[in-house]
């Protein structure tokens, strides 16, 4: 599991991390990302960087459903302490090819409690 | 006093320790993360009042856009400005502390 | 490195690909195609377009699984398998057409 704290586009941390996902994902690993404290950040929608001279790399956490990667976690508390919703976060969906192609959000919500006991059942989580 | 703040207020102190510093009369700009102090119903939109007292608050308009927000999430009374509008308050504040 | 079309010089990283994609035009494709003795016909433009495209809205070059899979749903099954893709571009899917496509090399490309 993936373990994203950082906001984007301030520091290089949720770039760099969002880059090995998709190597990870690549290689047919099976990964999962979790979005903690300013982490949530990074699913913002509407983020256009047009203005600050930086590569808009938000359009790239659309294609992780193309990767695989379907189950994106994100801490409740994380959100209310930020004053946003889930309906403030960019709407990301998969296909599910076990249950005839239907269209379900990647995104989860997850309260603090709840993600501790996930962290316990990973094998490997790497934080950004 | 032109103080600018390009830290996330939940990773650093630096925005509580600025608005604690700061003399009457300054202007506390918001830049890169540090525009995430700024937003509506967060655990800091008191220490903002607060600040507005006696400070004036900015924030940089193209860092807010770079993280989806607009002037619309942020608290009422902050300033949004342009790049041309951060080169004009660093020409009326003489001194700028970089937070 | 660096190489010229039309009489215009562009550069390149060690591997070939283009260092600005603001840069690429179909000449250039067309060039470093020439180089490793491609011919580029309508099949492989439909994918170097296609990666163009993808590129626009996700930001990223699309690693060779990836690719071949949403080649299979935008322009069908025929097309969405390793074998017409490699035919196309031998040296792999995703690193050739990505190249020539000017996009960086593919994220978890070795």
């Amino acid at each position: 599991m993936y373990v994203n704290r950082s906001a984007p586009h301030g520091t290089i941390y949720a770039h760099e991390g969002l880059e090995v996902v998709l190597v990870g994902a690549a290689f047919d690993q099976e990964v999962s990302m979790a979005f903690v404290g300013d982490g949530v950040f990074q699913l913002k929608q509407a983020q256009d960087t047009s203005g600050i001279g930086t590569k808009n790399f938000a359009g790239a956490y659309r294609a992780l459903a193309d990767y695989d990667v379907t189950r994106l976690y994100v801490e409740t508390e994380s959100l209310e302490e930020r004053g946003l919703t889930v309906g403030d976060l960019m709407p990301l969906t998969y296909e599910d090819d076990e249950d005839d192609d239907q269209e379900k959000s990647s995104i989860t919500l997850i309260d603090r409690a709840s993600l501790g006991q996930l962290f316990e059942a990973q094998d490997v989580i790497l934080n950004f | 006093m032109l103080h600018t703040v390009n830290k996330s207020p939940y990773q650093s102190d630096a925005l509580t320790t600025c608005f604690g510093l700061a003399q009457p009369g300054s202007a506390v700009l918001l830049i890169e993360d540090g525009i995430y102090g700024a937003m509506n119903n967060t655990k800091f939109s008191t220490a903002i009042v607060i600040a507005q007292q006696c400070c004036t608050i900015y924030v940089l308009e193209p860092d807010l856009q770079a993280r989806g927000f607009d002037s619309d999430c942020i608290m009422n009374a902050i300033q949004t400005i342009d790049y041309d509008g951060f080169v004009s308050l660093a020409e009326t504040y003489s001194v700028v502390q970089a937070w | 490195m660096s190489f010229d079309v039309n009489g215009r010089s562009y550069e390149t990283d060690e591997e070939g690909y283009l260092a600005d994609l603001s840069e690429w035009s179909s000449d250039v494709a067309g060039h470093m195609a020439e180089l490793d003795d491609c011919d580029l016909t309508d099949s492989h433009w439909e994918v170097i377009n296609f990666l163009r495209e993808y590129y626009e809205e996700y930001q990223i070059a699309p690693a060779v699984r990836v690719l071949t899979k949403a080649i299979g749903k935008r322009l069908g099954k025929e097309k969405g398998n390793s074998k017409y893709l490699y035919e196309l571009f031998p040296y792999g899917p995703a690193k050739q057409a990505c190249k020539y496509a000017g996009l960086p090399k593919p994220t978890g490309c070795v």
